[in-house]
């Protein structure tokens, strides 16, 4: 028993495993009920491509969340980019303009995230306040810039750097997947190994500990912003690509960024983050729309269940702290010993009460369950 | 009590060169307000230092101006013989300076593990900015069984603050100001809400620090506790220091007594 408990322990502090599990289920489940999308390839190669944008802005949130800010305008962001980008191909030589475009998304991005980290920092403008403000201004100075007009990039699929960010690799998969991994790795390693992510996590866990510990709470703030603004550039950059097309709507995902975030385990209150539970957790968000409407229920459910996933996810999230598996057992026997102590005296409201009580031990034994589907 | 230790001028209990710290006829005003008035307060190399005083006789504002929040109105402080330039004085420098602050509560980061905690705001990092972990987890861990003597009771580098207890969280923060060369540390109420075991905990770090062979400042309410430490007692009162009595003088009911009676004193004073 003592092994049995010891591997869920080690599996528990695998990052991202508890949301892992819950895609593997839903992958499971859907390869039930719709067998003939979810046994091909296909359905999995169109995630790895519809996923990947989310996904790198999500990335780059969950830095921010971990700071304890938040961060609203990267649609505006993806917007921008896109436009810097197509603004780039057309004007120069497709040759090297693709790369001055991609260096204009960039810059742009890095430019829009400094500010908001200026007005967070220097000001002391609360993030949700100063973001939400800068989503409205810089998504609109992007339809100002592009007339309100999409822009089509011209032989874009014989460009090399189409091939480079959005090509396929082994017949079809592509390669944005791979990016957005990749990224998902190196920030891994930024805010787990490096000092700059140390510092995200004590200013998000206490910023007054953290200046006096000698953190540059300022600074970090600042840069964390930039960084995350050059992030979500990255992600209208792999967007506009691959459509190719820029159209001023692209980086309308807030919502489902911040949802894979959360759903990935981290913390609003800020101070740890789980860059590959939100990973995880991007796919998971970006599958169920596609899966719902493949099992051929009406197409007016999907909100519905994406709704209750991601309800489910957070309160299992919630139940078991840090998606800790161990912790998850450890409240189950509680569970279990207030109950036999009811048994013993409890009526009335208290066993009402413990009927909630058993349904959600219910869900928890059972691990993640989105067999509610 | 003999009268001539109430105003006796400062005597270290151990002198070795310079003193740790010497503030030299600090005043510091705030608008009109007279918080300090000419204190002269000298802690010695090795000596644990109790700063006594009721709510507003201005122990704060001493911290405060010893760790470069913010410089006194007027006068001198030498830290390790060296004169302090307030004007580039500020946190940091505190630090560089070997003076390091446990806070009651605002030491730790309480959601991180603890070797992080051990080496935030100093690192050990490579040319990149990337962390030593596996050497930063070393000393961290060394840290805790030599220098701060936590054994066994399940508690590891890799132990989150959050599942430790406010007597253990103390003792990290002072280790870790052990472990970084701090010269002076000061000690800002470190007992405030722990239960008793857990100051014991506690005074047994402050054990650790004399041990170590560095110069402390203890700040408590507690007179019993500040007895146990302290090598000497400073009753502050209304920003001027009342008395400075070594412990070898006094015990701890003459302590206690000294204190009622000078409370009592200033009452008398009051209204005379």
């Amino acid at each position: 028993m003592n092994s049995v408990r010891a591997f869920f322990r080690f599996l528990g502090q695998l990052e991202g495993f508890a949301i892992a599990v819950v895609l593997a289920v839903l992958y499971l489940v859907l390869i039930f009920a719709a067998p003939a999308v979810f046994t091909r390839p296909l359905i999995y190669i169109s995630f790895l491509e519809t996923v990947p944008p989310t996904l790198i802005a999500a990335l780059g949130l969950t830095l921010v969340i971990t700071a304890g800010e938040i961060d609203l305008s990267f649609p505006a962001v993806v917007s921008l980019s896109g436009f810097a980008l197509s603004w780039g191909w057309k004007t120069f030589d497709p040759a090297y303009g693709a790369w001055i475009g991609i260096a204009l998304a960039l810059a742009a991005g890095a430019l829009v995230g400094y500010i908001n980290g200026l007005m967070v920092a220097r000001m002391g403008v609360p993030s949700i306040m100063a973001t939400l403000a800068a989503n409205f201004f810089w998504y609109g100075i992007s339809i100002l810039l592009a007339g309100g007009l999409q822009v089509t990039l011209k032989g874009s699929e014989d460009n090399f750097v189409h091939s480079l960010f959005v090509g396929r690799v082994f017949g079809s998969v592509p390669l944005q997947a791979f990016w957005s991994l990749a990224l998902a790795i190196l920030l891994w390693f930024i805010l787990n190994r490096h000092k700059f992510g140390e510092s995200i996590m004590f200013v998000g866990d206490n910023a007054n500990v953290a200046r006096v510990m000698g953190v540059n709470v300022e600074a970090t703030r600042i840069r964390l912003f930039a960084l995350h603004g050059m992030i979500a550039a990255f992600s209208g950059i792999i967007i506009t690509l691959d459509i190719g097309v820029f159209y001023p709507d692209q980086g309308n995902f807030l919502l489902p960024a911040m949802a894979s975030v959360f759903v990935g385990g981290t913390s609003i209150a800020g101070g740890a983050g789980s860059i590959f539970g939100t990973f995880f957790g991007s796919y998971v968000i970006g599958s169920l729309a596609a899966g719902v409407v493949a099992t051929t229920i009406s197409g007016y459910w999907v909100q519905v269940v994406e709704g209750g996933v991601m309800a489910a996810v957070v309160v299992l999230n919630a139940a078991t702290g840090k998606g800790d598996f161990a912790s998850l057992f450890s409240r189950f026997r509680h569970w279990s010993r207030r109950e036999e102590f009811r048994g013993r005296g409890g009526q009335g409201v208290q066993e009402f009460r413990s009927a909630g009580v058993q349904e959600s031990r219910s869900d928890g034994v059972q691990g993640n369950r989105p067999d509610e589907l | 009590m003999p009268p001539d230790l109430v105003n006796s001028p400062e005597a270290p209990v151990e002198r070795s060169g310079s003193p740790a710290l010497r503030m030299v006829n600090i005043e510091k005003y705030f608008g009109l307000i007279r918080a300090l008035t000419n204190i002269n307060l000298e802690v010695g190399r090795n000596e644990i230092v109790g700063l006594i005083g009721d709510n507003g006789a201005g122990k704060s504002t001493i911290v405060k101006i010893l760790t470069g929040v913010f410089p006194p109105t007027s006068g001198e402080l030498h830290i390790a013989g060296r004169k302090v330039d307030f004007r580039r004085y500020n946190v940091q420098s505190a630090h560089a300076h070997g003076i390091e602050t446990v806070y009651q509560d605002r030491s730790l980061g309480e959601k991180q593990v603890l070797w992080r905690n051990f080496f935030i705001g100093r690192q050990i990092v490579n040319g990149l900015g990337f962390i030593d972990v596996k050497k930063e987890k070393a000393i961290a861990s060394e840290i805790m069984l030599k220098t701060i003597g936590f054994r066994g009771k399940g508690i590891t580098v890799d132990s989150h603050v959050s599942e430790l207890s406010g007597g253990e969280r103390q003792g990290i923060a002072i280790g870790r100001a052990m472990y970084f060369e701090a010269d002076l540390i000061i000690l800002d109420e470190p007992t405030v809400a722990l239960s008793l075991k857990e100051v014991a905990k506690v005074i047994n770090f402050v054990h650790k620090i004399k041990e170590a062979g560095k110069a402390s400042i203890y700040i408590s309410h507690s007179i019993p506790d500040v007895y146990e430490v302290c090598d000497r007692f400073v009753v502050l009162d209304r920003g001027e220091i009342g008395a400075s009595i070594p412990k070898r003088d006094i015990s701890l009911r003459e302590l206690d007594e000294f204190l009622l009676e000078f409370a009592h004193g200033r009452k008398d004073k009051e209204r005379a």
